[in-house]
């Protein structure tokens, strides 16, 4: 009877864990396989990237792997007979100049509605969430007459004008909510000590709400760095030129595909955001899923 | 303030008066750095969105030349197209289509990992994370070389197993299913690190409660988890519907709206007639197009963002 008693439990036991490694085991055959989903192209990308012009030419070759050795030529190419650095420089500088912009841009007016009421404070908060889901491919008809008008078209200074629309009100938002989540009683505090508003926002309100400030930088980075809709629209000549819509576009020569330096082009474009993600991920994510999980 | 108090010396107390005052100056002062602050914002949202939003209205109701008004006529010569219509069929199949399979494949993706040691889930995030942080015209660049009529990599696969070549990008019918599967790829990991991180704000007491009352993996999903984050994943689902809608990249690059404009959404046919065929108007007047799906979006959107402030306080 007691053995029976003490054998009941391990059996149910064993068969928990064995319940429990089927779970995981199912879990890690099915996350493998989206994952070959999604990094099948970039691995592509790679591997195209890595070979000879003759060898991505070649029909009968495994187009998979690399057969005839690796080649770095597609990226000398890249770097020493196309346009590629121009765009490089170009969207640095106007990544730079809007990241720039709309940080300060952001963190005064979040700071601003989530601590001192005036009138109509309240409508703006929401209102700033409201223009953030007015996409670019509704403005972009708009803004080319208007940049046309100030004499903007094809040069990358209009982009430094336009992109904050893209930034500026998700960047906000993030703001209000770091800002708003520290206490009240660290400003009476501060205010007690004699500290002015601007000091108390570069005193406290910046250090300590440093990681929403870092999420709502990589947002803006990203958001600068990827955009495609403004540029195609609004720049046409080389030198004017941005990453994505130069590499997509321009390096393509009279109908010849230069697949494998086309292929080096964009993983270098997209280099600088996948470096970023991999050393500050889980900020950024922390930053965007706050409002989900939050309120 | 101060000539009140001076007429009434008597009536009322000098100390309270002045506190009374400086109070009511720093209310003000407050209240304008506020406003100083926000300016910049203010600025930025009135007279690069707000503007531009009202301003195309009218420019959609000018001729081409922009010389005449026309009232509602470039409108209704779209929507005497057959063109246009396919173009509104298209756009609503893309959207629809690839937004319930990434709401599928992040809810299924977030389930998988969330299934995981507390040690590798980062690891498995990080990874399955990598289509929506390359730039979406680049990684569409490495897709539509996937695609390539001659070279396609998916074909030589395909006929390695015997099978007839897919034209992948030429065929109408799957140049639509290549530009929705390439929008599903990339938006997908989106919506799993969102149900990732609802999954993960779920108390883990409602579960342990479930297993004691026995219920299953599945009642415990449909019992606890969908209910905990039916609207973290309205707000998901809504908030892709807008941005997939109003997609561009990834049609403009691989079809840029052929074979036969089958694939033209309303952002890429606005590109065409307003940029590329000149006609600022008629291009801003197919943009529109897309506004009452994004009110309606927003609309809804915005109740769950309140809704959900309320619930947490």
């Amino acid at each position: 009877m007691t053995a029976i008693a003490a054998e009941y439990p391990r059996a149910r036991r064993a068969s928990l864990m064995r319940n429990r490694r089927w779970a995981l085991v199912t879990s890690y055959f099915f996350l493998i396989l989206f994952a070959i989903f999604f990094l099948t192209p970039p691995y592509y990308m790679i591997v195209t990237s890595l070979k000879s012009d003759a060898e991505v030419a070649h029909l009968a070759t495994n187009p998979w792997i690399i057969a005839n050795g690796i080649t770095l030529e597609q990226y000398r190419l890249l770097f020493a007979e196309s346009d590629f650095l121009i765009y490089f420089k170009n969207t640095v500088i106007v990544t730079l100049c809007v990241v720039a912009i709309t940080m300060v841009v952001s963190i005064l007016a979040a700071f601003s509605l989530s601590r001192m009421r005036f009138w109509g404070s309240g409508i703006l908060a929401t209102g700033i969430f409201l223009t953030y889901l007015i996409p670019d491919t509704l403005l972009f008809i708009p803004l080319f007459q208007i940049v046309r008008g100030l004499g903007l078209l094809n040069s990358y200074w209009s982009m430094v004008l336009v992109y904050p629309t893209l930034t500026v009100p998700f960047c906000t938002w993030i703001m209000i909510g770091y800002f708003q989540s520290i206490p009240k009683e660290l400003d009476e505090a501060a205010l007690i000590d004699g500290a002015g508003h601007i000091q108390m926002l570069l005193k406290i309100f910046i250090p300590v709400a440093l990681p929403g400030i870092i999420a709502a930088t990589i947002f803006a980075f990203t958001v600068s760095w990827a955009a495609f809709v403004y540029p195609i629209a609004f720049l046409f000549s080389a030198d004017q030129q941005v990453l994505t819509v130069g590499t997509v576009t321009s390096l393509i020569k009279a109908d010849v595909y230069k697949w494998g330096m086309l292929m080096a082009g964009a993983l270098v474009a997209a280099a600088p955001p996948l470096v970023i993600y991999a050393f500050l991920m889980d900020y950024y994510i922390a930053g965007l899923t706050a409002g989900a999980t939050k309120g | 303030m101060v000539d009140i108090a001076r007429q009434y010396p008597g009536q009322l107390a000098k100390p309270a008066i002045r506190s009374h005052a400086g109070l009511r100056r720093l209310v003000r002062r407050r209240s304008t750095i506020g406003f100083l602050m926000c300016l910049p914002l203010l600025v930025i949202v009135a007279g690069l969105i707000i503007y531009p939003a009202l301003y195309s209205i009218y420019l959609a109701m000018l001729n081409k030349a922009q010389t005449r008004f026309v009232g509602l006529g470039n409108f209704s010569y779209l929507l005497s197209r057959d063109t246009f219509w396919m173009v509104i069929e298209q756009s609503a199949i893309f959207a629809l289509s690839a937004v319930f399979f990434k709401a599928l494949i992040g809810l299924v993706t977030a389930h998988l990992v969330n299934n995981l040691p507390s040690k590798g889930q980062r690891k498995w995030r990080g990874m399955l994370l990598v289509p929506w942080v390359i730039p979406l015209a680049l990684s569409t660049l490495g897709w539509w070389w996937l695609f390539d009529p001659t070279h396609s990599a998916f074909n030589w696969i395909i006929k390695g197993f015997g099978g007839a070549e897919i034209p992948w990008l030429s065929d109408p019918y799957w140049a639509r299913l290549s530009v929705i599967l390439v929008n599903v790829w990339y938006g997908a990991p989106f919506f799993l690190i969102m149900y990732l991180a609802a999954l993960k704000s779920v108390p883990e007491q409602l579960y342990e409660a479930a297993a004691i009352d026995g219920a299953n993996a599945w009642q415990r999903f449909v019992h606890i988890t969908l209910p905990m984050m039916r609207n973290i994943i309205a707000i998901t689902v809504l908030f892709s519907l807008i941005v997939t809608f109003a997609n561009f990249d990834i049609v403009q690059i691989m079809t840029a709206g052929g074979p036969r404009n089958m694939t033209h959404v309303f952002a890429t046919y606005a590109f065409l007639l307003g940029i590329r065929s000149g006609d600022l108007p008629l291009g801003a007047a197919v943009s529109l197009f897309m506004f009452p799906i994004l009110a309606v979006s927003a609309v809804f959107i915005l109740r769950g963002v309140r809704k959900r402030a309320r619930e947490i306080g």
